[in-house]
This record gives C-alpha cells, structure tokens and sequence, in this order.
C-alpha cells in the first residue's frame, strides 16, 4: 500500500512537472515572431512601444470577429510580449451577455450592431461602452451550382422565402423562377449571422422556423451542395472557401442586382453587408493602459490583417472615424456611451 | 445419506452432460454473435482511428505543440490548449480521486443502513446520468459568481471533477464490493479496527478495479466540451507566463479543435483540427497508461 502511494505521488509529480516544463518555455520563447506576419504594421501603431506594458485583456464574443481579434493579438505579442490576451468565443449574443452583465471582459466582439435590450442591459449595471467598426463581411446568398434560372434575389423576394411566409417553391416566389422546391439551409437562431439577415437586412421580427439550422456554416455549405434548387446564406469566406460546389446568388437592395465581391462591398454596391463590431468598456480603456494600447494597435493593423483571415477590409476613412472616437475616449473627452455611425 | 452415494452422483452428472438437441448449434451461433459484437467495436474504433491519423498526423509538427494559435493555418500552434488541457488533468485528478474514493469507502464500509444513506445513493446514481452541459452551468452559476472565483482554471477543474465524480463513486464502490466479506471478518477478528481493515486490507485489494474507474472517468473529462466552454474556456491566450495558475483563465484543446473545425478555411478543417485531435489523443493515452501502470504496480504488490 505504501508503495501504491508513493506511486501516486510520484504520477501527480511527473504531471506537474510536464505542465511546468510546458509553461516554463514561455520565458525564453516570449515572442514567437510569425515570419509570413512580416506584413503587418508594427510600429505605426499608437503603441506606447518598448514592450513595457503588462497585465490581461479580456475578450469574448462572435465566432466571426473571434479569428480576427486573434489574428490581432497574434501581432500584439511582437510589440507588447508580457500583455496577454484572452480570445474566447461564445457568440455575439453570449460575448454581450458578459460584456454587460457581468462586465467581465473588456471588449467585446460582434458581427451585429449591439440590440436595445443589450445596450439596456449595460446601462442598467453602468457599462459604459464604444463601438468600434473593423471590418466588413459580405452576407452571400448561395445556391447549387446545378440550379437553373435563379441569378438574383430581391429582398422582397428573399424575404418570401426566409420570412414567415415561408414559401417553398421557386416559381412562387417568382413566376420567372423554376418550378422546383427550394431547400433552405441557414444558420441557427444564436447565430449573429441569422440576426442580421433577419432584423437588419430584411427589417423582420423573426423568420420562417421551416429551414435546416446549424450552428456551423461549413454544414449549410454542405448542405447547399448537395441540394440542386436549394438556397442558404452565410459569412463571405464561406463562400470563397468552397466555390467548387456553390453558386454566389446576386442580391437586389433597390439599385439592382449585384453580386459579393471585395470590391463590390468596399464601394458598398451590394447592400447585403454586414459591419464587424469590437465593443470597447470605457472603464477599460481608461483604467486599463493595454486595453488602450490594445485598442489602438487593432485600427493600426486591422486592414493589413483582415484579408488573410477572410473578412473585407472597412473603407479607409471608416477607420479614421473609429481611431477619433477611441483617441477622444482614451483622452477622456468623450465620455458616456457612443455607438459610432456606420 | 443414500442420496449421495457415489453413484446416484455420477447418474446425476452424466444426465446433466448430455447435451439436448441443438444445444452444440446454439453454443455455436452465442459465439458468433460474441465474435461480430467485439469486431463492430473493434472495426469502428480503428476505422475512426485510421481516418483521424491518415488526416492528421502528417501535419503534426513540434510548432503545433510550442506556438500559440496563429491565423495562418501552418503555423497554428496548440500551445494555449496543450498547457490547459495539462493543467486540468492534474487538478480533476487531484480532487476527483480522493473525493470520489473517499465517498465510495463511506458508502461501502462505514455508512448506516437509512433513509439518508439510500437516499444519497440514489442521486449519486442519478447524477452520473445528467448531461454535461448542465454541470457547465452550475459550474458557471455557483463558483464563476456565488462563489466568485472568475472564469478561472480551478473553476474548470471543479466543474469537470463534479462531473465525473458519480461514475468514480459508483465504480469504486463496485470494485469495494468485490473485495471478499471474508477478509473484512478475518482482519476484524485478529483485532483490527475497521480504519485499518479499510485502509490495509479492503482498499488495496479494490484499488486496481478503483483506478480502472477513475481513468475512464478522467478520459471523458479531459474530452469534455460543453461544461467547460460555458464556465468560459478560452479559445486562446498568449504570454500566459504561468499556465498553471489556478486563478487565471485557461484554454483546453476541445474547444480549441471544436472552433477549428468551423473555420471557413479548408486547411483549419482538414488539416490543423485533425491535428489538434491527435495532440488530444496522445495526451489521453498517455495519461491512461501512466495510470495503468500505477494499477499493475498495486496489484502486483497484493
């Protein structure tokens, strides 16, 4: 018996020492240096520079914006080696449910615009916060390649076949359309991608509940490649990640159609894009030096970052907006909660 | 006294051999049933295997153990992962072990026969049986913010020891049961006090069939998800110059691997996921054979 807990011991030994062996390369390996992240800025940042900022930031939030505030901190560590950056990823609606209810984490990511309830919620426990425009991403309508006739969708059309009225034929939908069963594929109700389709771009309390919902886009994409005549909808990189089995369908706004492209979205001629959000706490940026140096280090890179994680660049001068606003919130001068135009 | 004679015995035994019709065809098709049983597991675990190192293991390299995450699918690292993943396994052992064997004695050795004793029984029972994700929210709602100990590594470890905590209790208190009642009495009747037949006799006897538990136990925790993704497991962390830290947040490999697959980009699906599961895999076997090393070790020493 002695012997069997000596044995123990030893066991639990061994495993700590792993993890401190596994720990303790973080000292000599403090900056791992990405060599292909040669592009990204450095020091046009308004980094305070010289590395001599420490401490935690707390992130969390959609799984869209997730990658790329990663992608962010990945070339934070190159300048500021001893701030760590905590990335977890629980959805826009779960990243603002700590964002402002607990007020746990110092920035938020989302791929929606903060709804009334939400902003409510961190006026009731007095969070004050900042929007931050980053990107853009391209909502892209999809159909089979195999699929005949359906080019373009208006969004009363689109909103026939997402909205409660839920039609499922083609050719209702328009008399000009096939007459072939439309299959829907989309993401699920937690999705922020879902809220924006349905409250923002098609203006709707709720859509049809008749449709295959996932929590993962990869599966609406299968799904729509199996399916000749069926129609989903999800994040641009999804689009360009699996254009072998998929056809991009062009989205009508009012000023006739026009499909998803960089270009297209930068000069904002397709209507169907989404801004991509991070929420700053006010009390953050001004109580917490990396928030801010943080903060500032997003504007400067992003748009050098943002295509190799698969989001469209925010026009330039969108990002002048968002680097005044946070220069007169890290001054001071520009207090209480504000939700820059976008 | 008649009736046991020799020979009535040896009548009585050869009647019983004698097989009845059919008997050698049914003995036969039993077997075979036995035999495609095992071979579905058997095939199932090594096709999923297979598929999981064809996939993988070409694009496990040492920077997929050292680096953080990276944006860039071939130099994405598990780093943050690996290190929380360690950290969990250490601390669910620590507390799920002596807990769980503690609480099984009790039950098995020292406990009153009472409605209290029964009715605890029971919900341990019950409890192996309730859904993960709703251990995450307890986790979340009773030690995130009653007890206020933040999103942090021992939150994670609490939460996943309750977790397993019923399936350690029940299969230690199976193996405690196997332990023959004969040697209980012969301990108590040369003069041992109950902790001593307990502490020298009954669980060193009960302890490889204890450790066969409590590694399956810990094999699904380590695997776990949901209950930690909701006490707020990280996706990534960087300069996390003390990973161990039980106060400070943590990443784990699950949910590292459970964000990747849902990537846009081919290669985090098809090349860096895979990965990441094997890196979880070889972690999982080599905690199970430390611990079936341990278990040969003590039963050796009976």
């Amino acid at each position: 018996m002695r012997v069997n807990w000596r044995l123990t011991v030893g066991l639990v030994a061994i495993l700590a020492l792993l993890a401190t062996a596994c720990g303790s390369d973080s000292a000599t390996e403090d900056a791992p240096a990405p060599e292909a992240g040669g592009e990204a800025a450095g020091s046009e940042g308004g980094s305070s520079g010289g590395g001599d900022l420490s401490g935690a930031i707390e992130v969390d939030g959609s799984s869209t914006v997730g990658p790329l505030t990663d992608a962010i901190a990945e070339e934070y560590v190159t300048v500021q080696p001893n701030v760590q950056v905590n990335v977890a990823i629980s959805g826009t609606g779960g990243g603002f449910e700590r964002f402002c209810g607990d007020g746990s984490t110092d920035i938020s990511n989302a791929s929606r615009p903060i709804k009334d309830e939400e902003a409510q919620l961190c006026a009731d426990n007095g969070i004050e916060f900042t929007e931050i425009r980053v990107g853009t991403d391209a909502l892209t309508m999809v159909t089979n390649p195999d699929t005949e006739g359906v080019a373009c969708l208006t969004t009363v059309e689109v909103t026939k076949i997402f909205g409660p009225e839920s039609v499922r034929n083609w050719s209702e939908v328009n008399p000009q359309f096939p007459d072939e069963q439309i299959q829907v594929f989309a993401p699920d109700t937690d999705s922020g991608t879902y809220d924006f389709m349905v409250e923002d771009a098609l203006g709707l309390e709720a859509s049809t509940q008749d449709y295959n919902a996932s929590a993962d886009d990869n599966i609406i994409a299968q799904g729509v490649q199996g399916t000749p005549y069926s129609w989903g909808f999800f994040g641009f990189a999804y689009f360009t990640n699996n254009q072998d089995g998929l056809q991009a369908i062009e989205y009508d706004g009012g000023e006739g159609c026009v499909g998803p492209s960089v270009e297209t979205a930068q000069d904002d001629s397709y209507k169907l894009t989404r801004p991509l959000f991070i929420y700053l706490k006010n009390s953050a940026v001004q109580d917490k030096p990396q928030v801010a140096d943080f903060a500032q280090y997003y504007l400067a890179t992003v748009n050098d970052v943002i295509e190799s994680v698969g989001y469209i660049p925010a026009p330039d001068d969108t990002i002048a907006e968002s680097q005044s606003t946070l220069d007169s919130l890290i001054s001071g001068t520009g207090g209480g909660t504000s939700e820059a135009a976008s | 006294m008649a009736v046991s004679t020799p020979e009535r015995i040896s009548r009585d035994a050869v009647q019983a051999l004698q097989a009845p019709p059919g008997r050698n065809r049914s003995e036969r098709a039993f077997k075979m049933v036995l035999l495609v049983t095992t071979g579905i597991a058997v095939v199932m675990l090594v096709v999923l295997l297979l598929d999981i190192l064809v996939d993988g293991v070409a694009f496990v390299t040492g920077q997929r153990l050292l680096q953080y995450s990276s944006r860039f699918p071939d130099q994405f690292g598990f780093r943050s992962g690996i290190t929380g993943t360690l950290s969990l396994m250490v601390l669910v052992a620590l507390l799920s072990f002596p807990i769980g064997v503690g609480a099984a004695t009790y039950f098995e050795e020292f406990a009153p026969q009472n409605w209290f004793t029964r009715l605890a029984e029971a919900n341990i029972s019950n409890l192996a049986g309730v859904p993960s994700v709703v251990y995450g929210l307890l986790g979340a709602g009773v030690f995130v913010y009653f007890f206020s100990l933040g999103r942090s590594l021992i939150v994670g470890a609490i939460t996943l020891s309750l977790l397993i905590l019923p399936v350690i209790i029940v299969a230690s208190r199976e193996s405690l049961r196997a332990v023959p009642r004969t040697l209980r009495e012969a301990g108590l009747g040369l003069g041992a006090t109950p902790l001593q037949v307990t502490w020298r006799q009954v669980l060193p006897q009960a302890l490889p069939g204890i450790l066969t538990g409590t590694i399956l136990a810990l094999s699904r925790a380590i695997g776990e998800t949901a209950p930690i993704l909701v006490v707020g497991a990280l996706f990534s962390r960087r300069a996390d110059n003390v990973p161990w830290d039980i106060n400070d947040a943590f990443s784990a490999l699950p949910i590292q691997i459970y964000n990747l697959v849902s990537r846009p980009q081919q290669e985090f699906q098809a090349q860096v996921a895979p990965a990441g599961i094997i890196i979880l895999l070889v972690l999982l076997l080599l905690m199970n054979s430390i611990a079936i090393i341990l278990r040969n070790r003590s039963s050796r020493s009976n």
